[in-house]
């Protein structure tokens, strides 16, 4: 027998939370795979109210070596050659695609603005309304006060805790009961910094909302600058999930997982 | 007899080999999901519910709202052209050859006076000018500065029936080589329509309207996206539904999967 048996099995994770938890995985995925679907019209990025060269910041294309191509990716000035992935890439069939992001990383495969924007904003609706749910909850069960906000205390303890994290040392026994700081400041800063900044960006890019009231887009720096942040905080968002999928598999992937569908969780010895 | 048990290391290697390819397996069916979707109609048909909701929320809000407006020195050195740049045929050829001297708008449907113009004869209305940015739906943006006519005030001049519902909006150029039902055509309601910003421009940026960019009519309809500002306008029809024109939603862009509400 394994120790981990003789540990209590606790119930962390309430229905409310895994309902909503899985419709975000859902909703992050679809929108992620339509976004860039939509980004690939027209793959490059600006900053201001309009699109010129000379406010390009970042674009993804081709270029010709002789008589093929090679796809790239411009940042600034500079070129990278991002052959494969990004420019150019190989199709479902194996066929040579010039697209900036790859068939198997859009929503649908093809290249087809109309049906990802079907896609993107059937799930915008529901990733919102799901947010919304989410904040409601976490505000009025105390969850976000019990929970999520640290305290003072654990604020202190901010740098131990990163230590620990990089070298994958992480809380046992009681200690793991509560989430840690590092913990409380990525979920904290996605919830209220990096979706709101997405959403409101979004609406910055509506030729509608932005007459509500107008101008207000251009405290965003102008609805290019709006694309260019919802896009930026899309993949702060890809790097949240990347870490927290890789934080979800090296503290315990089965007693995680179980723990976000059954609620039941074992605290680690 | 039983077989020996795999040493551990074994086994933990298999585990991550057999969730590796569930991952994988998984990503891929639901890629191919996603793509099944997209192909079956009544499944589509549930994705474009959204658009309902997305028109109705901004309808209610912005029914009033103003586009952003811009100073001059936000003017692009040039204002990009899209679709369309040289609408095929004779018949258009022969208009822009006679510096659209025999060029005609209809206004007609469901209007107690139907009625024709000459370019002149709009030119003559009283104009608004307006420097606003052009969103194109694959996502770049261009500002330009538009001069011409109300559509509010065409329309009082026709006299629209109570009835009427929308303005369809007949252009010049034909999309597809070879057929010649494809001419371009856009749909919006009475109050995009009569929306202070909705105007008839034969104006850009103080020049007459380029070839490229809708000579010598175009609509602004400045809360939607570029594909619903229609270039090459022939014909001005108030109707009170569109479902019989085209493929019956309500565009050509519209027809070939687009959503019709482009407030977004």
């Amino acid at each position: 027998m394994t120790p981990a048996q003789h540990s209590p099995l606790i119930y962390r994770h309430r229905l409310p939370v895994r309902i909503m938890h899985w419709i975000n995985v859902v909703c992050v995925v679809v929108l992620l795979g339509s976004g860039l679907q939509i980004f690939n019209a027209h793959p490059a990025l600006y900053w201001g109210e309009d699109s010129r060269a000379g406010t390009r910041i970042l674009e993804i294309g081709q270029r010709r070596e002789g008589t093929h191509l090679v796809g790239v990716t411009r940042i600034g000035g500079t070129e990278f050659v991002t052959d494969g992935l990004l420019g150019r890439s190989r199709g479902p069939d194996g066929s040579e695609l010039a697209r900036a992001f790859p068939a198997w990383a859009t929503i649908p495969s093809t290249q087809w603005l109309a049906m990802g924007r079907l896609w993107h904003f059937f799930f915008a609706w529901l990733f919102v309304a799901n947010g919304v749910c989410y904040v409601l909850w976490t505000v009025f069960t105390g969850h976000l006060r019990r929970d999520l906000v640290p305290t003072r205390w654990e604020l202190r303890g901010i740098g131990r805790s990163v230590l620990d994290h990089l070298r994958l040392r992480h809380p046992h026994g009681e200690a793991a009961r509560r989430y840690n700081v590092l913990q409380n400041i990525a979920y904290l800063s996605i919830v209220f910094v990096v979706l709101p900044l997405i959403v409101v960006c979004g609406w910055g890019m509506s030729p509608l909302l932005d007459g509500l009231p107008t101008g207000w887009v251009d405290w965003l720096g102008g609805r290019q600058s709006a694309r260019t942040l919802h896009f930026v905080g899309a993949f702060l968002l890809v790097a949240f999930v990347l870490v927290h999928v890789f934080e979800v598999i090296v503290t315990g992937l089965a007693n995680n997982l179980r723990s976000m569908i059954t609620g039941r969780w074992r605290i680690p010895e | 007899m039983t077989k020996p048990a795999k040493p551990l290391f074994e086994q933990r290697r298999e585990r991550r080999k057999l969730l590796c390819a569930a991952v994988v397996a998984a990503a891929g069916g639901s890629l191919a999901g996603c793509d099944a979707v997209s192909n079956d109609e009544r499944a589509v048909n549930v994705l474009r519910s959204a658009e309902t909701l997305t028109r109705s929320v901004q309808r209610t809000l912005g029914r009033r709202a103003m586009a952003q407006e811009f100073p001059a020195s936000q003017i692009a050195p040039k204002f990009r052209p899209n679709g369309t740049t040289m609408p095929p045929g004779a018949a258009y050829a022969a208009m822009l050859a006679d510096g659209f001297a025999s060029w005609r708008l209809q206004v007609d449907g469901l209007v107690d006076r139907p009625l024709v113009f000459r370019l002149a004869e709009l030119r003559a209305m009283p104009s608004r000018t307006q420097i606003t940015r052009h969103d194109c739906v694959e996502g770049w943006s261009c500002i330009g500065q538009w001069k011409g006519v109300r559509l509010s005030h065409v329309l009082q001049l026709a006299r629209p029936k109570p009835q009427a519902r929308y303005v369809v909006f007949h252009c010049l150029d034909q999309m597809d080589e070879g057929d010649d039902r494809s001419l371009y055509y856009e749909s919006v309601d009475l109050d995009d329509a009569n929306h202070e910003q909705t105007i008839l421009a034969w104006e850009l940026n103080g020049q007459p309207l380029p070839v490229e960019n809708g000579a010598p009519l175009r609509a602004r309809i400045e809360r939607q996206l570029g594909y619903k500002q229609p270039k090459y306008l022939r014909r001005i029809e108030v109707a009170e539904r569109f479902a019989d024109q085209g493929r019956g939603r309500g565009g050509y862009w519209e027809d070939q999967g687009y959503n019709w509400w482009a407030g977004i």
